[in-house]
């Protein structure tokens, strides 16, 4: 049978190394395979998380040859072979342990977010055709890959101002949910800072989702921030209408 | 002495942050309780994520003669009529107020043409029943519950494991565990307990279950000293994937034959017209997991050992929005494209009927002070479980747990713990580092999973289960000599040899009850008593640890009222 070598980073917050491991490579296999093999095999403490193995998750991401991927969802023969195949935990995130990094800042994120408010007296009725843009924002699996390649996360560490990509998505999910009253406008200009970001589209170009996150979330936000912020006659047409709705 | 460990305090505690879980906590909280969540796993990305083709709810929107007649009636004969037949009317009459209880807390489920929420067909659903959202309502149901309960306010630990129920005179007390993060330590005491940590299905070889599923629930609930139930029960889905060997296991989402996918063998023949020509493909489970495994057995499989599942005669549009993840899964992982031919699948281990033995109305355990639900719970699903009808289970019951188990909690003072109960745990937790030699126990876990996989599997006779209770002893001998490399912080391995030891708890119990029941009945297949059997039909078989032995014993199930009896009659 094939062999690769997967060169893992083997390590925590003190530090670490690359370290090398042969493994067999059998017709379809992933990386995340590979990476099972190498614990059921030569090193069982190798820190890594995986639950669905089909994508469904979010659990497995780690960058694979500097890539930010799922590791479930990267085939080994989408790789070269003759080359070490290098894994190593997301940037972004501090390293708890080998494949491991400490995400918790996300769920700090979210809870700052108000939830679904169903407007006053609502029909529970809703077209399919509504439905379908905030469908799409709800797909997301939280494999928090958009936040790891994200600039203003990964190379200005604006943790604290900033709330990424993944929560622009969902914020959006919110706003353009039909029936929701909630607002959730001065939050992203201020708390979630969606100023910092500069649609440089790295976030949707790695959503394993293929959720246009930059198309049709952040830009359809930034411009709600505009329009409550910036644009005064905007703003009051935009009153009138929602108190006939 | 507790001050040496990490220690917290709450009314609910609840292990699990699956479905079932989060509906308890959110209904415990609404009751005041001061409520725990604990899990594995990080929040959100518990088994429920998975979750693909829908949940199952008579609301009428698409077919209007359903009612909760209809779907009490086809859950009780799709669990071949040893369901907890007042669980199945509960779960039958409030599951449409659940589902729309997750619409007003902002899910988005697919519509209907007037606006409501869209149902599909599923195997042994008279009427088009399972709410959906294209091939993905699990993560949209784990997300709504999870966002409900994080705006509530409970306390979630996340990657944090249990490794035992702590009782005092025989009531709950709390439990210990440890941060998987770290490997510390950590006390819950708790008045009450609720258990929903899922099923069992690591312990098999081809699977769809993730890690996570290694029958911690079941076994800590039996170490603990409250009943199992019907524990021989083991779901095996008939579609799963088959090829490439890497992905063997992965489920294939019944809501494919739903939306109206063929089954074929190698000749090209619908198989299905020679064992259900009735129902066909959308036949229970069982019955198509059996056909699709008698096809292979008997030289009619398809290229690499299973069955041909086809939907590329439907619009590729259509298949693409109605299965996405399906159509994304295969073309990814299998270099299929769905729309335009066929898939390969073949029955993978799935679900777990059995598990702890409770209360219709409360959830309650036979262990005062624990409530179990969800997949961890046992009861609803009699012999075999219908598609789309686990999730509206963890909300009928999650709900009914967290109700009860928050009222039990109001009630009775915050109780002691027994301190000699953690350090008896926290010694055999750490013994495995302290070997100065010994196997891996990832070894002794693939051994287990090729023995349950070849002995208790689809088909079971009494000499293999005689043999795999053999095996399961010598493994369980090994698994107590394993050894850990490596430091306590995030360490697979060594949480394995732990896992490992709730496996080998459950195998028995699987095992033993399997090799009791003399007869074949929904998931449970007997080669030497193909046939069903009317004095086992009234019987559950119980398993309780007495003495510190797995005790099994028989109990006859209690006669369905008048009422009931009248629906069941009715034809459909
Ligand atoms: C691929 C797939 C598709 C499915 N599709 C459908 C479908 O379409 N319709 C349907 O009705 N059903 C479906 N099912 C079945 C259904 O998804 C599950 O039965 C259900 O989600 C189980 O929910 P639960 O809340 O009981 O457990 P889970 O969602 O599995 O949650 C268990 C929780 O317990 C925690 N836990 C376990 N052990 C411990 C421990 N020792 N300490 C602390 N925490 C612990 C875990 O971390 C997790 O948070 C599907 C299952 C799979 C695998
Ligand atoms: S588009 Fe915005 S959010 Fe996305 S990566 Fe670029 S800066 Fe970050
Ligand atoms: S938006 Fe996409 S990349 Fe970002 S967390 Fe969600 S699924 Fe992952
Ligand atoms: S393991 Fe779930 S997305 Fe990879």
């Amino acid at each position: 049978m094939a062999e690769a070598t997967l060169r893992i980073f083997r390590g925590d917050q003190g530090g670490g190394t690359m370290k090398d491991y042969r493994v067999p490579v059998a017709p379809g296999m992933v990386v995340l395979d590979a990476l099972h093999h190498v614990q059921g095999h030569q090193a069982p403490d190798l820190g890594l998380r995986w639950n669905c193995k089909a994508g469904k998750c979010g659990s497995c991401s780690a960058e694979v040859n500097g890539r930010p991927r799922l590791t479930c969802k990267t085939r080994m023969d989408s790789l070269d072979l003759t080359q070490p195949v290098e894994v190593r935990p997301m940037k972004s995130f501090p390293v708890i342990k080998d494949l491991a990094t400490d995400v918790s800042w996300n769920y700090q994120v979210n809870k700052k977010i108000p939830p679904f408010q169903p407007r006053e007296g609502v029909e529970w009725k809703m077209q399919q055709h509504d439905v379908d843009r905030v469908q799409e924002f709800r797909k997301c699996i939280e494999c928090f890959l958009c936040q790891n390649v994200c600039h203003v996360l990964r190379d200005h560490d604006k943790k604290a101002e900033f709330g990424g990509p993944r929560f622009f998505v969902r914020v959006a999910g919110l706003e353009m949910h039909p029936l929701d009253g909630a607002d959730r406008i001065p939050l992203l200009k201020d708390a979630l800072g969606i100023g910092y970001c500069n649609i440089t589209k790295c976030c949707t170009e790695v959503c394993p989702e293929e959720i246009h996150i930059t198309d049709n979330a952040i830009i359809p936000l930034k411009e709600r921030v505009v329009d409550e912020y910036y644009d005064p006659v905007l703003k009051i047409v935009k009153k009138i209408f929602s108190a006939g709705r | 002495m507790t001050d040496r460990f990490e220690t917290h305090e709450h009314d609910v505690l609840i292990i699990g942050a699956g479905g079932a879980g989060l509906r308890a906590a959110i209904e415990a909280m609404a009751q005041g309780a001061r409520v725990g969540v604990v899990c594995k796993s990080l929040l959100g990305k518990a088994h429920t994520v998975m979750a693909e083709g829908g949940i199952a709810a008579a609301m009428a929107n698409v077919d209007t003669a359903d009612d909760w007649r209809t779907h009490f009636r086809d859950t009780m004969r799709g669990g071949k009529f040893l369901n907890n037949w007042r669980m199945a009317q509960l779960h039958a009459q409030e599951s449409p107020e659940r589902v729309k209880e997750l619409e007003h807390w902002g899910a988005l489920f697919d519509r209907t043409q007037d606006g409501n929420i869209l149902q599909r067909a599923f195997g042994g659903h008279t009427y088009k029943r399972l709410c959906h959202v294209g091939d993905r309502t699990g993560l949209e149901m784990i997300r709504t519950l999870q966002d409900r309960g994080v705006q509530m306010g409970f306390d979630v630990f996340m990657e944090c494991t249990i490794l035992r129920l702590l009782t005092v005179g025989g009531r709950i007390a709390g439990a210990f565990g440890y941060w998987r993060e770290t490997g510390r330590f950590v006390v819950f005491k708790a008045k009450s307990v609720v258990m929903a940590t899922g099923g069992i299905g690591k312990a098999w070889k081809v699977t769809s279950n993730s890690w996570e599923y290694t029958g911690d629930g079941e076994a800590l609930a039996y170490e603990a000293g409250a009943d199992l139930l019907d524990m021989e029960f083991v779901q095996f889905h008939p579609t799963g994937m088959i090829w490439p060997p890497g992905v063997a296991g992965i489920l294939v989402t019944e809501a494919v034959r739903g939306e109206g996918g063929i089954l074929t063998n190698k000749s090209g023949e619908r198989f299905m017209q020679r064992y259900d020509s009735k129902r066909m493909e959308l036949s229970t489970r069982d019955e198509v997991a059996r056909a699709i495994y008698t096809e292979v057995k008997e030289g009619r499989g398809s290229e690499h050992g299973g069955a041909y599942l086809d939907i590329s005669h439907k619009p590729a549009d259509y298949v693409k929005k109605k299965l996405p993840s399906m159509y994304h899964q295969f073309k990814d992982l299998a270099d299929v494209d769905i729309t335009a031919g066929p898939m390969e699948v073949g029955p993978t281990c799935h679900y777990m009927m059995g598990g702890i033995r409770v209360d219709a109305e409360t959830a309650r355990s036979t262990l005062p002070g624990l409530y179990a639900c969800g997949e961890a719970a046992a009861g609803l699903h009699g012999a075999n479980r219908l598609g789309g009808n686990s999730l509206s289970d963890l909300l009928v019951f999650g709900r009914r747990a967290g109700l009860a188990a928050a009222e039990y909690a109001k009630g009775i003072a915050q109780p002691s713990v027994d301190t000699a109960q953690i350090e008896e745990s926290e010694r055999g937790m750490l013994a495995p580092f302290e070997r100065a030699e010994g196997e891996s126990p990832y070894a002794v876990h693939r051994d287990l999973q090729e023995a349950m996989q070849d002995l208790v599997g689809i088909f079971r006779v009494e000499e293999d289960l005689k043999k795999a209770l053999v095996e399961l002893q010598k493994l369980r001998a090994r698994a107590n000599r394993v050894k850990v490399e490596g430091s306590r912080m995030f360490n697979p391995g060594w949480h394995m040899a732990r896992d490992l030891q709730h496996m080998l708890t459950v195998a028995q119990a699987v095992t033993i009850s399997a090799l009791a029941r003399k007869e074949s009945r929904g998931a449970h297949s007997r080669i030497d008593f193909p046939k069903n059997d009317d004095t086992w039909g009234k019987q559950n078989n119980l398993i309780r640890k007495e003495r510190g032995e797995m005790v099994l014993r028989q109990e006859s199930t209690r006669d369905l009222p008048d009422d009931l009896q009248q629906i069941l009659a009715e034809e459909k």
